[in-house]
């Protein structure tokens, strides 16, 4: 933490250090009393009485079995893991298939793919869901795979071509010059190495997917967030808190192993495998990846060094990039 | 595209809804989280660890959650009521898109040379004036693109509050093909476009803005 500050201040000379201690001292309190406080006034409303027995002793003839294991992690995680496992194959082979439109050489195959992408990239995840569920009159579960899939292929599909436009362009002329057609060279040269480069971004894509599928309980998809509802609602009003802390946990936990692991391999691929770095230029091959994940990956590693990096080397920063990288 | 010309009041009224929900809460999440990014880059370890814990945590949650948090967790937990509609919405968006306000700006801080802070400080400026003086203004011009996609994302955000008894675009879809049921993929093409008039012309910007700056460094 502190060696990427070293930056902004000096290495604290005594004074600095005093006062440094004197901060850290004063707002330590300031936390830990604005804690207390907010523990003092839930306790204050009886937060902590028996509501909580419903995860170990719930009320109406229930287990904790039936809480933890049928309800909350086969109804709700399964429910919430569904839609995302359906729509991560189909979005990668959409996006496939429109980024090798997107590099074709006849505009009548170009053009409308980037039109799709832009288009796609540019409206409300929830607006799609709707769409299948009012106009198309899909089964909810279809209505979140499709918003899914809409959004993530034409976000993968831009993290391809970034990638692509990071290799080298001795790969593709490599390619053509033994005789591979166009189409192979893409399939065969080109798109296995992008994939490669872009892992650690695809995989943050996904803690965007299972952000996304939340959006399912606006359109009446039975996910994590309707497993809670419904349980707070049988179990009466105040087991609401218990629910909504227990989701919430739930929810922070998987999307941050998601990206722990994203980083994790954005490290291994940095330290390890220096083949496919040299190909793009060193440390720039992470160009892109930093770029696009920017918005959720920067701050767990060292992510932002490679998008500087990035607009540092690559003049053409402004191609590579996951414009509209969800939220 | 009848019925979305016969009812041209609602989705002008749905437009500056969702422009108002856009606006106000990119503005209260801009200031926000500069301030969280400021947390995160200062000396003082109490104020790092809540900044990076307030990002951990508002990150990994979808905005969804959000809203039924406030909604139905945070009066009794912690006693605090937002009025379900406009003003739950703009909380809800300004505490999650600061996230990604702060770490886009923290990032752009770590992006100026080291030379421009070591100089500053050579001259005596407090971390403060280094900050606010000599680095923000700098780490702004990086910074820009990369925000103006967290604001286009933004923007595609406030349809969250449809299922929050709110009246903006993805609302006035759902209402206006409920009404006609006839026209239901004029409606949403419709609804598509007048998110699309905002969204495009902000990604557009944003490339415009890259390519200037890129020249720049």
């Amino acid at each position: 933490m502190s060696n990427d500050n070293a930056v902004l201040y000096d290495k604290p000379g005594p004074k600095a250090k005093a006062r440094d201690r004197l901060f850290t001292i004063v707002f330590t309190i300031v936390f830990a009393a604005l804690a207390a406080w907010v523990v003092y006034t839930a306790y204050g409303r009886d937060i902590f009485n028996d509501r909580w027995s419903v995860l170990w002793d719930p009320a109406k003839g229930q287990t904790a079995f039936d809480v933890w294991v049928t309800s909350i992690l086969i109804s709700g995680i399964w429910g919430t893991l569904k839609p995302v496992i359906i729509a991560i194959p189909i979005a990668l082979v959409l996006a496939l298939i429109l980024t090798i439109l997107r590099q074709s050489p006849v505009w009548i195959a170009r053009v409308p793919a980037r039109v799709a992408t832009e288009i796609f990239r540019g409206i409300p995840v929830l607006l799609v869901m709707y769409f299948g569920v009012i106009a198309l009159e899909i089964d909810p579960l279809w209505a979140v795979v499709l918003g899914l899939v809409a959004y993530n292929m034409a976000v993968v599909a831009e993290i391809l071509r970034a990638g692509i436009a990071a290799l080298p362009s001795g790969q593709k002329e490599a390619g053509l010059s033994i005789g591979l057609s166009p189409l192979q060279t893409m399939l065969q040269i080109q798109l296995p190495q992008a994939v490669r480069i872009m892992l650690p971004a695809l995989i943050s894509q996904i803690v965007v997917l299972l952000k996304d599928s939340s959006l399912g309980f606006i359109i009446g998809y039975s996910d994590l967030l309707k497993t809670g509802k419904d349980n707070y609602n049988f179990f009466g009003e105040p087991t609401t808190v218990v629910f909504i802390l227990i989701i919430s946990v739930v929810y922070i936990l998987i999307n941050m192993s998601v990206s722990r692991l994203a980083t994790y391999i954005e490290g291994r691929m940095r330290t390890k495998s220096k083949t496919v770095a040299g190909l793009g230029g060193g440390p720039t091959v992470q160009a892109p990846g930093g770029n696009v994940s920017n918005m959720s990956q920067v701050g767990l590693g060292s992510t932002q060094t490679s998008t500087v990096k990035a607009k540092k080397d690559k003049g053409e920063g402004h191609k590579h990039k996951g414009k509209h990288k969800g939220i | 595209m009848g019925a979305l010309i016969d009812n041209a009041d609602l989705v002008w009224k749905a437009f500056t809804m969702t422009l108002w929900l856009s606006l106000s809460a990119g503005v209260l999440s801009l200031i926000w989280g500069v301030i969280l990014a400021g947390f995160r880059v200062s000396p003082i370890g109490p104020l790092r660890t809540f900044g990076s814990a307030y990002v951990t945590v508002f990150r990994n949650t979808p905005l969804t959650l959000l809203f039924l948090f406030l909604l139905v967790g945070a009066p009794p937990l912690l006693g605090i009521q937002v009025a379900l509609g406009e003003a739950m919405a703009i909380t809800a968006m300004t505490l999650y898109t600061a996230t990604f306000v702060c770490e886009v700006v923290r990032s752009g801080v770590n992006s100026v040379g080291v030379g421009q802070a070591e100089a500053a400080r050579s001259i005596g400026l407090t971390f403060f004036q280094t900050l606010g003086q000599i680095i923000l203004p700098q780490a702004f011009r990086s910074v820009i693109p990369p925000l103006i996609n967290v604001y286009i994302a933004h923007v595609k955000n406030t349809s969250v509050a449809a299922g929050f008894a709110v009246f903006e675009l993805t609302s006035a879809a759902k209402r206006i093909s409920n009404l006609n049921p006839a026209d239901v993929v004029a409606i949403f093409a419709g609804i598509g476009i007048c998110y699309l008039l905002i969204t495009i012309p902000m990604g557009l910007s944003s490339q415009r803005i890259e390519r200037k700056v890129a020249i720049a460094r």
